[in-house]
């Protein structure tokens, strides 16, 4: 027999991974309008991947496949892996990293809430890791492409890894602003030369910069509904922005200013969708600040000092194993152990 | 906070029909987390409180009260009077029971119990003559009584704490070594959905609840009496500001934000005076002693008018044609309750007593009323729907931020469910106080409080086989040395024998040597 409480609050796993989904709408939309549409057909891929690859472990582990289907966590995800990667990545780049998210970073680990790793970010590091040139062909914006990228022409060269005849991978392709500002430097470059270039905008990436925004319009409406707190975001963004604020006032012309690297790559996503995944992040208004506050300050040192375009992916990582001792140090002191412990 | 008794004389005459003088005018404070659960109050709290009935038979537990149940002091065949003594307080930690009505008592045996175990208990089982013949009734004058008589009195009148943990009152009325307690609170929070049985007593019984403040005061020595309410119940606020006229002293009516769980003791202290009870202390280290309003007119009604605990007012509501507040006599069946509750408009799914938060299922409505029993509340499906299904913790914290003891459920929830207690104990599972507030958050739906019970009498378990573990350690260990020392006095005593003979010294000795290696061998022989 159950004992009390005989009531709970309309609340539940699905309701908060639906929310999330519909927190990550518009930056698709926006995505799609400006890269065209392949964006959607890898998210269509990366969904229908995923819940297969859900189900198959959920059956495989004996368990109720429904439910978990159901929780949503799978689609979740998909999207995030999704957007993380090129929008052309070819099906079975997207099938190897959600191999690697779905089967092995969350189910082996003991599926949904034991995992240690964020799923995505295990996926996004495998591919970067295995296969770095295809993770380097993003869909230039439509704006500076050469040939507009629609649906058929991305469709094929999802699935068949070819470009329609006359077509180059130039004319679709352009490198990141976070890659161009990278190779520019080392060309010996200043940073406000750089910017001039057509791939970046006012405060970002061209284009880029406007599904930034959407994520942060996203990750207020997550706020808003109380899915996730604001101690991880504004400790991702403050130290992300005042390591990056630092090098920047000592040298403004070999580094960027604090919004471009706020404004540009993953740091959004990450902050607000990414950083914020309850299962792996950490848990105690203290640990929140100090995890999310280690992945801004790695995001920055892979950015700068790394082998790879972008830290988001590593610095989750890195951060999810400290999670456990975070959490340990963070512990708030119950009610009536505040004079003792303080 | 400091004041001296002066102080109090001097604002006892200021007061006095000063019209504001209820109105509080401290800062409130808040507690971490609660959760605002629906709260169904005005089913049963439009009517006034029916009036009490005799049921066909009367069943009291002796165990009405945390500690030592009482000790029955009436035989099978004996007639009592209404308000008689039928068990008396047994140990320090015990009230007395008393018939509820006359009547002739007809069974001292086990029955169903209102208990979280569902397990019988002792009852006393009176046949009502329908009389109602009281016993001699004498009010008190407890000016003029010495304070540990009044207590025993209390004690003797069954009065204990109505809020749901029956702690017997005498106790949280004696000081101490501290000789006084400066904050008198009373608490009217009554957060828990459904329940309006506080409610009912502050607007019909404002005045006796003061009263009974008035003993307490008194016998705790403080300077300042507060009663703490939700602002979801404006009538019982009117009701009881309006009665602060009617007493010499002044009471501060403090209207606290409606938040679950609000009336819980540890909560209410938090909110009013911004302090928080120590782990493991009483709130008396805060300087405050916290009751019940039911409690208090209890107290009001065992000192001014010689009655004992015998009714309380009971809520009746959920899935009744007619909600309602009643007063009922202790050991009246619950069935016998309902059936006056106007049927059931839905098919029954079970019965609570208490609350929906932290109430239990009565395993069995024949049990009868208790002094804990402030709600009875009938379920149905579509009232208390059976929770989905759990699933895994995703770590979301929803659970942490509603929690009011400021605990980590989530972690508390790992470490009881794969049994690492010691981690447990050291996430301060004790500090629970099965509130609720997580379970009900949680996204996963997730049976918290269950686990938590789990681990909590787990450990209570280990640690009484520990200590009986102990025990016959130490038992056995006294028993070895006493035979250890039985066995040398037996060889000193042989070898003094053998030393009186007229032997040459070696041979004593040797003897002694003889006696002694034997004694070791008995002594090294394996324990057993
Ligand atoms: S609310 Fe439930 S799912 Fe969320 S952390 Fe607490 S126990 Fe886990
Ligand atoms: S039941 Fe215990 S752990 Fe849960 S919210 Fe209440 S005090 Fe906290």
């Amino acid at each position: 027999m159950l004992s009390s409480p005989y009531v709970t609050a309309q609340n539940s796993v699905s309701l908060i991974m639906l929310k999330v989904a519909f927190a990550l709408l518009p930056a698709i939309v926006i995505y799609a309008w400006l890269y065209g549409p392949a964006i959607i057909i890898s998210l269509c891929i990366a969904t229908v991947t995923a819940l297969v690859m859900e189900a198959l472990a959920m059956t495989l582990r004996q368990r109720s496949v429904q439910t978990a289907l159901w929780d949503g966590s799978a689609l979740i995800t998909a999207w995030l892996f999704a957007l993380s990667i090129p929008s052309i990545a070819p099906w079975w780049l997207t099938v190897t990293g959600l191999f690697f998210a779905i089967i092995v970073a969350k189910h082996l680990y003991g599926g949904l809430g034991n995992n240690v790793f964020n799923p995505a970010m295990v996926g996004y590091a495998v591919l970067i890791v295995s296969f770095p040139v295809p993770m380097t062909h993003w869909a230039a914006p439509l704006s500076l492409a050469g040939e507009p990228l629609g649906w058929s022409a991305a469709a094929h060269y999802i699935f068949s890894n070819h470009l329609p005849d006359g077509w180059t991978l130039d004319a679709i392709t352009s490198a990141t602003p976070l890659d161009t500002l990278r190779t520019q430097l080392k060309l010996h470059h200043t940073v406000a030369k750089i910017e001039q270039l057509p791939i970046f905008g006012h405060l970002g990436g061209r284009a880029n910069e406007m599904v930034v925004g959407a994520y942060l319009l996203g990750g207020l409406y997550l706020l808003k509904e109380r899915i996730i707190t604001w101690h991880i975001p504004v400790a991702l963004l403050g130290s992300l922005a005042l390591i990056s604020g630092v090098f920047w006032l000592i040298n403004p012309s070999e580094y960027a200013s604090p919004w471009f690297h706020i404004a540009t790559g993953g740091s959004l996503l990450g902050a607000f969708f990414i950083a914020t995944d309850p299962v792996t992040a950490a848990t105690t208004p203290r640990g929140k600040l100090i995890y999310a506050a280690g992945i801004g300050l790695l995001i920055y040192l892979i950015r700068m000092f790394g082998a790879y375009p972008d830290g988001v992916a590593f610095g989750v990582l890195l951060m999810n194993i400290a999670v456990p001792l975070i959490d340990a140090w963070t512990q708030p002191p119950p009610y009536g152990h505040k004079e003792v412990r303080a | 906070m400091n004041e001296t008794s002066d102080k109090q004389k001097i604002s006892t005459g200021q007061y006095s029909n000063a019209p504001n003088q209820s109105v509080f005018q401290g800062v409130l404070y808040t507690f971490h987390g609660g959760v605002h659960p629906e709260e169904h109050k005005k089913a049963s709290s439009g009517r006034p409180i029916m009036p009490v009935f005799i049921p066909t038979e009367i069943i009291v537990s002796v165990q009405q009260h945390i500690g030592e149940a009482g000790r029955p002091c009436v035989a099978v065949g004996d007639h009592v009077d209404t308000g008689q003594i039928i068990a008396q307080a047994d140990g320090y930690m015990s009230v007395a029971a008393h018939a509820p009505t006359s009547g002739t008592v007809t069974a001292i045996a086990p029955h169903p119990v209102p208990h979280p175990s569902g397990l019988p208990g002792l009852c006393i089982h009176i046949q009502p003559d329908g009389k109602n013949t009281w016993m001699a009734r004498t009010p008190t004058d407890y000016h003029n009584t010495h304070p540990s008589t009044l207590r025993n009195l209390l004690r003797d009148m069954g009065v204990a704490g109505l809020g749901g943990a029956v702690f017997p009152t005498f106790i949280k009325l004696n000081p101490g070594k501290i000789k006084k307690v400066p904050t008198l609170l009373l608490n009217g929070g009554e957060c828990e959905p459904w329940i309006t049985c506080d409610d009912a007593i502050m607007r019909e019984h404002a005045e006796g609840i003061l009263q009974g403040a008035a003993v307490m005061r008194h016998l705790l020595q403080s300077n300042r009496v507060l009663v703490g309410i939700e602002d979801n119940k404006p009538e019982a606020i009117a009701a009881m500001s309006a009665a602060t006229s009617q007493v010499d002293f002044p009471v501060e009516i403090v209207s606290i934000p409606t938040l679950y769980p609000s009336g819980g003791a540890k909560q209410m202290i938090k909110i009013i005076t911004g302090k928080e009870v120590p782990s493991g202390g009483r709130s008396t280290d805060v300087g405050v002693a916290i009751f019940n309003v039911g409690t208090s007119l209890a107290v009001h009604r065992a000192i001014n008018h010689g009655e004992p605990l015998i009714s309380r007012v009971v809520t009746v509501t959920g899935n009744v044609g007619l909600p309602h507040n009643r007063e009922v006599l202790i050991g009246t069946p619950i069935n016998e309750l309902l059936a006056l509750a106007g049927g059931h408009p839905e098919p029954v799914t079970g019965s609570l007593m208490g609350g929906p938060m932290m109430g239990f299922e009565l395993a069995d409505t024949a049990a009868p009323v208790v002094k804990a029993t402030n709600c009875i509340l009938v379920k149905s499906g579509r009232l208390f729907p059976a929770p989905p299904p759990a699933m895994e913790c995703i770590r979301c914290t929803r659970c942490a931020d509603a929690c009011p003891a400021d605990l980590q459920p989530q972690e508390l929830y790992w470490f009881s469910k794969s049994k690492h207690f010691d981690k447990a104990q050291q996430y301060s599972l004790f500090d629970c106080i099965e509130c609720g507030c997580c379970s009900y958050v949680c996204p996963s739906h997730i049976p918290l409080v269950n686990y938590y019970r789990y681990a909590k009498s787990e450990i209570s378990t280990l640690k009484s086989a520990e200590r009986a573990a102990n025990l016959a350690r130490e038992r056995f260990e006294s028993r070895t040395a006493r035979l250890e020392r039985d066995q040398r006095e037996r060889a000193e005593r042989l070898a003094q024998k053998s030393a009186i003979k007229p032997t040459p010294d070696t041979d004593a000795a040797a003897t002694i040597q003889a006696a002694l290696a034997r004694t070791q061998a008995q002594a090294d022989e394996p324990k057993v």
